[in-house]
């Protein structure tokens, strides 16, 4: 008798295992698929931030950003915990591609926040998009992110976003500031070779032409050189007013500290992109940081002192970067997304259509964010862009930042309110 | 010179020297090309030359360490660069503290001889307990083991100070009398580039010194000799060795810290690599296991690789010639390989010991 209901039990068992998905698809009409989240479940949201690394402090600084904006709702979304799983993206293809990977393993995440690095956000993609998962990015402006023309170089693909500002924009305003606040003639550029540095040097140099000034020199150091000293003589044969280095650090300690012992190049100005925007560069530089420009997100207004009190109470300490506001919008374009398109069941389920939360974010318009208000574009080379680009401003390092660890520097140009003569 | 036309031809020996000729021919256009164009003036030569010298004397410094170690085992201790590094990103923590408390300035030579000395007595405990460990066990056994070993262990050094330490930069303070340059006419040369050269010379000198003039000197170079006999002479092989790992344990971690006031950014646990494969390089080039020849050869390295971008590749129109600085570096290895296996002084080596 016992052996038979056990029997029966099993076979009960093996039928609810094959019945129970087909009554998940039935419900599901969306065509990516659906995450369907039990009564007693969390809701799961990815973070795909550089964790670990030279640059960990960009990761933290997201962190920060995501968990305030998590916290502001208490962890808890329509009845439901919010659960975080947070993979190390590393600041490499491949670190986002594996990052990628763990995620869309993960049947009940419904969405992620990153990456932090362009060149991870290139390895994560392709995974993201094939899963049906979006991803919104708070610290990517690689411009071929968001640019769907493969034979161009673009790497977009359906489900990525970000609020970070796109670099094509920074690069036209740095190489407006370039030309036209310091009144420069001639430009050298340097990158490394990552999507970030290349795409943000490339756009500076483009628009500089524009302007009618000469570009004299756009070169290259590979990652992981310390020595300058070859690359800066070539550049002072050229003497530029202007050389623009978006370089991560240490290559731009490395650069910035070299080249005050080349001669050729005493008058020159350097301006450093967002990955030296960090306490830690004119710290690791010494002197020669003195002076330097280096661009950076600014985010101003009650709601961001706000935040940012709730930071200090929170962690103790300042942001140790300037994206955290990039990533608490970036988390709650998410979770606003995802409440437009939940469907709740009497039992307290939650059912969550893959294709309509990429609708819903794509639908994202006028937003009112930290960094502004936020509309995400779908037109090429601006695709899945959702920064409204104005919360950007060039700094200048001074002795203050350099010795005394005041962080963050005066502010040079304020994009949003400075005027160009 | 040419050995197809004196002895029996050899396609091969045919090819090589097409080879040197090409090679030659486009090192005399690119330095021609370059030199000839005038867009580097002589102040940035010798600034490019001074920086060589200085990075090739760290270079030399390492160095001396794969080729004591190599005299005296005939084994490449392939985690010598992370010796180097255990020195160097140890250091700059203590650099941090006598920088805080306002030492390092107050007193900056007496503050500099202090952390060579931790760093040294660090790198020399990391590179004794590497050959007691990890070494020892497997003399005897066939030379493929320990090379394996030491690349196992230099993994293994790279992620136990990661542990230790952390992943992400630290760099060291500025010491304020190092700061500045030399002037002569148009011609600045950076203090601190006077002072990596000279304090290199001080050590490696002192080196030659205890090798050529010191009983302990003589016993490393008996067993370098002739283990055996050595022994049968009453000398502590295991003693030699050990003490030859510290001293070249002591250079590297002495250069980590040298290194930490030339390039004071970028110390992390993965430091020790490239700067290990360069000197493993540089006493290639030199003739490996002969002392003055790892010394010039981590010179000569440091100044081609300052040098031979500007000079030849950029003459030669390469696009990024100043991104091909390893290609050089590594090029000159595959050239010394091939036409000169014993290295520069390698001849001098195998003189004396016949």
């Amino acid at each position: 008798m016992i052996g038979r209901i056990a029997a029966f039990t099993v076979v009960l068992s093996l039928l609810g295992c094959f019945l129970a998905p087909a009554a998940a698809d039935e419900a599901c009409a969306d065509p990516l698929g659906c995450v369907a989240v039990e009564p007693e479940d969390p809701i799961a949201i990815g973070a795909m931030l550089v964790m670990s690394g030279a640059i960990n402090y960009l990761g933290d600084d997201t962190l920060g950003g995501v968990e305030l904006a998590l916290l502001a709702r208490d962890y808890s979304f329509l009845g439901h915990e919010i659960e975080l799983v947070v993979e190390d993206s590393l600041c490499t293809a491949e670190g986002g591609q594996a990052a990628a990977q763990r995620l869309a393993a993960d049947p009940m995440i419904v969405g992620a926040i990153g990456t932090n690095c362009s060149s991870a956000a290139q390895g994560a993609i392709p995974i993201i998009s094939d899963a049906g998962l979006v991803m919104i990015a708070p610290s990517n402006t690689s411009p071929s992110l968001t640019n769907d023309d493969i034979a161009a170089g673009g790497s977009h693909l359906p489900g990525y976003f970000r609020t970070s500002q796109n670099g094509l924009i920074e690069g036209m305003r740095l190489a407006e500031f370039a030309a036209l606040a310091l009144k420069s003639e001639t430009l050298a550029t340097v990158h490394d070779g990552d999507p970030y540095t290349s795409g943000l040097a490339r756009a500076v140099a483009d628009t500089f032409a524009e302007l009618g000034r000469d570009v004299v020199f756009e070169g290259a150091v590979n990652k992981g050189d310390t020595d300058m000293a070859s690359i800066l003589t070539e550049i002072a044969v050229h003497q530029p007013d202007v050389i623009y280095v978006p370089l991560f650090e240490p290559e731009s300690n490395f650069f910035a500290a070299q080249m005050t012992h080349i001669p050729g190049l005493e008058d020159s100005i350097i301006i450093g992109g967002a990955a030296s925007f960090s306490s830690s560069f004119p710290e690791n530089t010494g002197d020669a940081a003195v002076g330097i420009y280096v661009s950076g997100p600014l985010v101003s207004g009650d709601a961001y002192d706000e935040l940012l009190s709730q930071w200090v109470d929170e962690y103790g300490s300042d942001p140790p970067s300037g994206y955290h506001a990039h990533a608490y919008d970036a988390t709650n374009l998410l979770l606003t997304a995802l409440e437009n398109v939940a469907v709740a069941n009497d039992d307290g389920s939650l059912v969550f259509g893959r294709q309509a939360i990429r609708d819903a974010v794509a639908a994202t318009k006028d937003y009112p964010g930290l960094t502004g208000r936020l509309t995400c574009r779908e037109e090429s080379p601006f695709a899945g862009d959702c920064s409204p680009g104005t919360a950007l401003a060039v700094f200048i390092i001074t002795e203050a930042e350099v010795y005394d660890d005041h962080w963050p520097p005066p502010v040079a140009w304020n994009f949003a309110l400075d005027a160009f003569e | 010179m040419f050995k197809w036309k004196t002895d029996e031809f050899s396609w091969v020996d045919f090819t090589i020297d097409i080879l040197r000729i090409l090679i030659v021919l486009g090192v005399v256009v690119g330095a021609w090309n370059t030199l000839s164009s005038g867009r580097i003036s002589f102040a940035q030569w010798v600034n490019l030359f001074a920086a060589g010298l200085s990075q090739g004397s760290i270079y030399a410094l390492i160095a001396l360490g794969y080729t004591l170690v190599y005299g005296i085992l005939l084994m490449i201790n392939f985690a010598h660069g992370e010796v180097f590094m255990a020195g160097a990103f140890s250091t700059v923590f203590l650099a941090e503290a006598l920088n805080r408390t306002g030492f390092l300035n107050e007193q900056p030579l007496l503050a500099i001889l202090l952390m060579i000395m931790f760093a040294g007595l660090v790198s020399m405990t990391v590179a004794i307990l590497l050959e007691r460990v990890a070494y020892r066990p497997l003399r005897g056994s066939p030379r493929l083991v320990p090379l394996i070993t030491a690349i196992g262990a230099s993994f293994f050094l790279q992620y136990t100070f990661r542990g230790l330490y952390g992943s992400g930069f630290k760099a060291y303070p500025q010491v304020r009398i190092l700061q500045g340059a030399i002037s002569i006419g148009d011609i600045n040369i950076p203090v601190v580039q006077v002072f990596v050269f000279g304090s290199a010379l001080v050590l490696m000198l002192g080196l030659y010194w205890l090798v050529e003039r010191t009983r302990v000197g003589k016993a490393m170079r008996a067993v370098s000799e002739n283990k055996e006999v050595a022994r049968l002479m009453g000398i502590d092989i295991d003693w030699v060795i050990m003490f030859t790992f510290g001293v070249g344990g002591f250079l590297a971690g002495s250069a980590g810290v040298i290194n930490g006031m030339f390039r004071p950014q970028g110390v992390n646990f993965f430091m020790g690599f490239i700067p290990g494969i360069k000197a493993f390089t540089a006493a290639v080039l030199g003739g490996i296991g002969n002392i003055p020849g790892a010394m010039l050869g981590g010179l000569f390295l440091g100044v081609i690789e300052a040098i031979g971008p500007n000079l030849v590749l950029a003459g030669l129109g390469i696009p990024g010639a100043n991104q091909l600085k390893d290609v050089i570096a590594f090029t000159m290895l595959v050239l010394v390989l091939i036409f000169r296996p014993q290295g520069i002084l390698g001849e001098r080596l195998s003189e004396q010991k016949a």
